[in-house]
C-alpha cells in the first residue's frame, strides 16, 4: 500500500470492443462517482462503427473540479485482447491495472500495479444463461472498482437503478448481481496496492447528469421553436433526436393531442437548410441542426439567408474531417467557416456553449437573436460537449419573452399605410418584415438574393447595392450589443493572457493553474461566449503583453477570425496554442505550449 | 343626354378587378411561352377568387424562375436557391399550412439541379401548385440542355443531345404526386383549364407546361419549339372546370364525358376525344405516356388524379393554427415541466 493516498483525483480509462455493452457499465461507474459528491467527467472515445473496433472510456474523478480530459491514466481497465497490450505499455509508471486474466498482462510491466479479474468465470456464477453473459460482463469491473477505490456499494446501487429506470428491474437485477460478483472478487482477492481513493465530497448537490445535445434541445423546445429540420449526421443526430421526444412529450395541445411543432427528416443538409428559410421566411422559429460536412452544403442558403435577411437557428455539433474523416472525434472545426460561410460578404453570429447550461441557455437565446436581426445564427458544439455525459447545474427558466422581432401585422400596416421591407427605420441596421398569409393588400413584397432597393424592387445599380450591404453591416454591429459578454479572469499584475472559446474552457482554467503552480507563471484567461468580437476582448489583449489563443483546428481559426476583425496594432501580441488529435482537448497540451513559447520550461 | 360613363370593370367573387392578380412588367423575351403561362396563371388565379394575401410564390433560379415577379404582385414571393424551391416551399407551409403555394420551376431547376428536391417533394404531397415551365434548354446561360431535352434533339448551334431525358410527369405518378398534368403554353384553354383544377387541389399538382424558348430552342430539330408541338401535342381530352362557388348544372352525356371532384367543390369535366382516358389509374398513366413519347407524340391533358393521399401538412398532425402565430403561452413549456426534467436528470 502506498504511503499517500490520492483522493478523489484521478482518471479510469476502459478499453473495450465497440458495441459489448460497456456504456451501461461505464455510466453506472461515473454517476456512483457523481452520487460520491465528487466532482466527475466522462468522455467516451469510440470508432466510427456498430461493434467489434476498440474503444475508450475515460472517467475523471476531480476533486479540484478539474473536468477537462486528463492526458495521464492512473487506472486502466484492459477489456480489449486488441488493445491491451498498447495500452499498457503507453501507462506512466505507477498507474494500475484491472485486466482480464487470460491476457496475461501482468508480465509486460514491473513498474505498473497488476489487479488480474477472471471475468469469464464470474460472469457465469452470475448470469446462467450464456446469452445473456456479454450483456452484464463488463457490468463485473464496476463492482471491481468500487471496491479498489472505496466507492459506496450503495451509490452504485443507485446508480444501476438510476440508470436501468423502473421498468428494467430485470436487467437492473442481473447486472447488480454483476457489480457483486466483481466486488466480492476483488475484496477476497485483490489486496489493494495503488494510491488511488474516492472519497465522499459535497460538490454536486442539486447537479445533473447530461450531454450537451440533450441541453440544447431542451433549449430548443424552451425557446419555443416550431419547426426542426434535420439530416441525419454524427455527433448531431442525438441532438434532433432529444428534440423530437421532448417535442413529442412536451408540445401537443391538451385538448385535440396534435402537435405545436413540425418535424421533417429531409433527403439531404441542402433541403433542411431550405426548410428552415421558408420556415423562417413565413414565421416560424425554424431550425436545423448538422455538422461540418452539413454545414458545407447548406453554405448556398446560409449565405441567402443573410441576404434574404431570414432568421434560422443552425446549430453545428462540429467533428473532425469532411466524408468519412473522424466523423466520432471531436473538433472545433468550423469555427472560421460559420464566421463567414457562402459567397459574396457574409458574417454570421455565433454562439461558444461550453457546458450543457450553456447548450440550454444559448440555444434558446439563439432564436430570439435570429429573429431580432432577421438572420441566420450559429451555436457551435463540438462533439466532446454534444455527445458526453456533463455534471451541469439545473436549466433555469428562460427570463427573457419569445421576441419574434420586427414584424408588421395587419393593423400596423393600416396604420402605417404600408412599408418599405430593407429600410432602416430605427437606424439600427433592422428593417421591418411582415409575414406571407398577412391580411393586407400592402403586406406582400419579393424576396431575393439579387440586388433590390430599400423598397425591395429589383436593382443592380451599385449605390442600391452598397446601401444595402452598408445597412448589414450596421446590423451585424447592432448584434453586438446583443450577445452575451466574454468569461475574463484578471489576473491582476499578469502580463500574460489566454483566450479560448467553448470547450477549451477545461483545459484552459486547468492549465491557467497548472503554470501558476508548476512554473510561477500568473496568467488572466478570457473565455468568449459568442462572435462577432466585443470591445472587452480588445481591452483584454491590450492589457497583456502575450496573448495565447487556444484552437482545437491545425489552423488556428479562432486566431484567424481574430485577425480579421481586430485592429492589426492588437495583433502583434497573439499566440497561438493549437491541438487537432480528435480527442478532447486536455490542460497539459496547453500548459506545455504556452510553458515552451514562454522560455520557461 | 346621360353623361357617359366608364363600363363597370368586371370583378372576381371577391369583388376584385384583374389588377391585384397582374404583377411587374416581364423581363424575359417577346414571345417567351413563360409570359403565356404568367397569363393563364394571372387569370386562373382572379377567375377562382385567390385572396392574394394568402399566396406565396416560391421559384428557385432561370427564366421562369423569375416570372412570379410578373404576377400577384401584392403576394409574397421568394425567388429563392438554383434547384431549391421545393424545400423553401415546404418550409413556408410547416409555418403556415394556410398559405396558397404556387411555386414555378423550369426544367433546368427541376429535373438537373434540383432533381433530388423534386423526386423528394413528390414523396411528401405538400398542397402547393407545382408548376414547370419547360422548354428543354438553359435560357439565361444561353441554349445548353437540360435533363429533359429529348433525345436526338439538336441545340441551337446544332449539337445533337445524346441522352434520354427525364420526363417529370411520370416521375410525379410514379413517386406521389396526387394531381399530375401536362400541357402546352400555346393551348390556352386546357392551360387556363388545368392550372384552375391545380389550384384547386389540396396535395401536390405538378404541372409540367411545354413552353418554348424563342432565344435557343425554337428551331427545326428541336423537340420543344412552337412548330413541333403544334404538330406533335396529342390531348388526352378537352377540359372544363367549375369552381366550387359556381352552381351550375351540367348535363353529362353517359360515356363521352368523365366528371371528376375535387376535395373544395370543385368539378373537373374530361370530355372524351378518340379514346376514353381514365386519370385515376397510376399504371394506366404511365402505360400512356411511354406509348405517346414512343410515337413521337407529346401527351397533354389530366393524367394522373389521386384524390385519397392526405398533403403532407394533414400527415404532420399539426394543431390547426399556423405555427407561425403560435403565441409564446402555447409553444413554451412550464416551469414546471423544466423542474420535472431537471429532476429526471439528476
Amino acid at each position: 500500500m502506498h504511503a499517500t493516498p490520492v483522493v478523489n483525483d484521478f482518471s479510469i480509462h476502459v478499453a473495450t470492443a465497440n458495441g459489448s455493452g460497456s456504456q451501461t457499465a461505464n455510466s453506472v461507474l461515473m454517476r456512483s462517482i457523481f452520487q460520491m459528491g465528487v466532482p466527475v467527467s466522462g468522455k467516451n472515445l469510440f470508432p466510427s462503427n456498430i461493434a467489434g473496433l476498440p474503444t475508450w472510456f475515460t472517467i475523471r474523478a476531480s476533486r479540484k473540479g478539474y473536468i477537462g480530459r486528463k492526458k495521464e491514466i492512473d487506472l486502466l481497465i484492459a477489456m480489449n485482447p486488441e488493445t491491451a497490450r498498447e495500452d499498457v505499455m503507453a501507462l506512466d509508471a505507477g498507474a494500475a491495472v484491472v485486466y482480464d486474466e487470460p491476457l496475461a498482462l501482468a508480465g509486460l510491466r514491473d513498474d505498473l500495479v497488476f489487479y488480474a479479474v477472471p471475468f469469464d468465470k464470474l460472469v457465469t456464477g452470475v448470469c446462467p444463461e450464456p446469452k445473456l453473459r456479454k450483456l452484464v460482463r463488463n457490468m463485473i469491473y464496476t463492482g471491481v472498482a468500487a471496491q479498489l477505490l472505496g466507492i459506496d456499494i450503495d451509490e452504485v446501487r443507485k446508480a444501476l437503478v438510476k440508470q436501468f429506470g423502473e421498468r428494467k428491474k430485470k436487467a437492473a437485477e442481473m447486472n447488480w448481481q454483476a457489480v457483486l460478483a466483481g466486488q466480492s472478487y476483488a475484496s477476497e482477492n485483490l489486496p489493494k496496492a495503488d494510491p488511488l481513493k474516492v472519497e465522499r465530497m459535497d460538490a454536486n448537490h442539486g447537479r445533473l447528469i447530461i450531454d450537451g445535445n440533450t441541453a440544447a434541445a431542451l433549449g430548443c423546445v424552451f425557446a419555443g421553436a416550431t419547426v426542426l429540420t434535420w439530416y441525419p449526421i454524427t455527433p448531431s443526430s442525438s441532438l434532433a433526436e432529444a428534440m423530437i421526444d421532448f417535442l413529442g412529450r412536451l408540445r401537443q395541445d391538451p385538448e385535440t393531442g396534435k402537435a405545436t411543432y413540425a418535424v421533417v427528416q429531409a433527403e439531404d443538409e441542402l433541403a433542411a437548410a431550405g426548410m428552415v428559410l421558408g420556415a423562417g421566411w413565413a414565421g416560424a422559429r425554424a431550425m436545423t441542426c448538422t455538422s461540418g460536412p452539413g454545414i458545407s452544403l447548406m453554405s448556398e442558403f446560409l449565405g441567402l439567408g443573410y441576404f434574404a435577411e431570414i432568421p434560422g437557428v443552425f446549430i453545428d455539433v462540429q467533428r473532425v474531417g469532411p466524408s468519412t474523416g473522424l466523423p466520432t472525434r471531436t473538433m472545433q472545426g468550423d469555427t472560421l467557416t460559420n464566421a463567414i460561410v457562402s459567397h459574396g460578404d457574409t458574417r454570421h453570429p455565433l454562439y461558444f456553449p461550453s457546458n450543457p447550461e450553456e447548450c440550454f441557455s444559448m440555444a434558446s437565446e439563439a432564436f430570439n437573436l435570429a429573429e431580432k436581426f432577421q438572420t441566420p445564427v450559429f451555436v457551435n458544439l463540438d462533439l466532446d460537449l454534444g455527445m458526453n455525459n456533463w455534471m451541469s447545474d439545473p436549466f433555469e427558466y428562460p427570463e427573457l419573452p419569445v421576441d419574434r422581432g420586427k414584424v408588421l401585422s395587419t393593423e400596423d400596416l393600416e396604420r402605417l399605410g404600408g412599408f418599405s421591407r430593407y429600410q432602416d427605420v430605427d437606424g439600427d441596421g433592422v428593417a421591418y418584415r411582415t409575414l406571407p398569409g398577412t391580411p393586407h393588400d400592402k403586406a406582400g413584397y419579393f424576396t431575393r438574393g439579387t440586388g433590390h432597393d430599400e423598397h425591395a424592387r429589383y436593382s443592380e445599380k451599385a449605390d442600391d447595392w452598397i446601401a444595402n450591404m452598408d445597412r448589414l453591416s450596421r446590423k451585424f454591429e447592432s448584434i453586438r450589443g446583443a450577445i452575451p459578454a466574454p468569461e475574463v479572469r484578471f489576473h491582476p499584475g499578469a502580463r500574460v493572457g489566454v483566450v479560448c472559446c467553448g470547450t477549451s474552457r477545461y483545459a484552459m482554467e486547468e492549465a491557467c493553474d497548472q503554470l501558476r503552480e508548476e512554473l510561477g507563471l500568473e496568467t488572466s484567461s478570457l473565455r468568449l461566449k459568442a462572435y462577432p468580437f466585443t470591445a472587452s476582448l480588445d481591452e483584454f489583449i491590450k492589457a497583456h503583453d502575450r496573448v495565447y489563443v487556444i484552437d482545437q483546428n491545425r489552423d488556428a481559426q479562432l486566431l484567424a477570425l481574430m485577425k480579421l476583425d481586430l485592429d492589426p496594432v492588437l495583433l502583434l501580441s497573439l499566440r497561438s496554442v493549437r491541438y487537432y488529435g480528435g480527442l478532447p482537448l486536455d490542460a497539459r497540451t496547453v500548459s506545455d505550449e504556452i510553458a515552451r513559447q514562454e522560455g520557461i520550461r | 343626354m346621360s353623361t357617359p360613363t366608364a363600363p363597370a370593370k368586371k370583378t372576381n367573387r371577391l369583388g376584385f378587378d384583374i389588377l391585384p392578380y397582374r404583377g411587374g412588367k416581364t423581363t424575359l423575351c417577346a414571345g417567351c411561352g413563360h409570359n403565356a403561362v404568367t397569363e393563364r396563371l394571372v387569370e386562373a388565379c382572379w377567375e377562382l377568387g385567390v385572396e392574394p394575401w394568402r399566396v406565396a410564390k416560391i421559384s428557385g433560379i432561370g427564366c421562369s424562375s423569375k416570372t412570379p415577379a410578373y404576377f400577384l404582385g401584392q403576394s409574397h414571393g421568394f425567388n429563392s436557391v438554383h434547384g431549391r424551391a421545393p424545400a423553401v416551399a415546404t418550409g413556408a407551409l410547416l409555418a403556415n399550412h394556410e398559405l396558397r403555394c404556387v411555386l414555378i420551376s423550369g426544367d433546368g431547376d427541376t429535373a438537373s439541379i434540383g432533381l433530388g428536391q423534386y423526386m423528394h417533394t413528390l414523396r411528401r404531397n405538400p398542397a402547393m401548385l407545382y408548376l414547370i415551365e419547360n422548354n428543354g434548354v438553359y435560357g439565361l446561360t444561353k441554349g445548353q440542355f437540360s435533363a429533359t431535352s429529348d433525345l436526338g434533339a439538336k441545340s441551337k448551334g446544332g449539337a445533337v443531345n445524346a441522352f434520354t431525358p427525364i420526363d417529370c410527369c411520370l416521375a410525379a405518378i410514379e413517386y406521389g404526386a396526387t394531381f399530375v398534368a401536362r400541357s402546352f403554353s400555346g393551348d390556352k384553354k386546357q392551360l387556363a383549364a388545368l392550372l384552375r383544377a391545380a389550384l384547386s387541389h389540396d396535395g401536390l399538382a405538378v404541372v409540367d407546361v411545354i413552353s418554348p424558348c424563342v432565344a435557343f430552342n425554337d428551331h427545326e430539330g428541336s423537340t420543344k419549339s412552337y412548330s413541333y408541338m403544334k404538330d406533335h401535342e396529342e390531348p388526352l381530352h378537352e377540359i372544363d372546370f367549375i369552381p366550387f362557388f359556381n352552381d351550375i348544372e351540367v348535363e353529362i352525356e353517359e360515356g363521352a364525358t368523365r366528371e371528376v371532384s375535387l376535395h373544395d367543390g370543385s368539378r373537373i369535366l374530361l370530355h372524351k376525344l378518340e379514346h376514353d382516358y381514365d386519370p385515376s389509374s397510376r399504371l394506366n398513366a404511365v402505360t400512356r405516356l411511354h406509348q405517346a413519347s414512343d410515337g413521337d407524340e407529346v401527351l397533354t391533358g389530366l393524367l394522373y388524379l389521386d384524390r385519397s393521399r392526405p398533403s403532407f401538412t394533414r400527415t404532420l398532425n399539426m394543431v390547426d393554427r399556423p405555427l407561425a402565430t403560435l403565441p409564446e403561452s402555447v409553444t413554451r413549456p412550464s416551469r414546471e415541466a423544466l423542474e420535472r426534467i431537471n429532476e429526471e436528470y439528476r
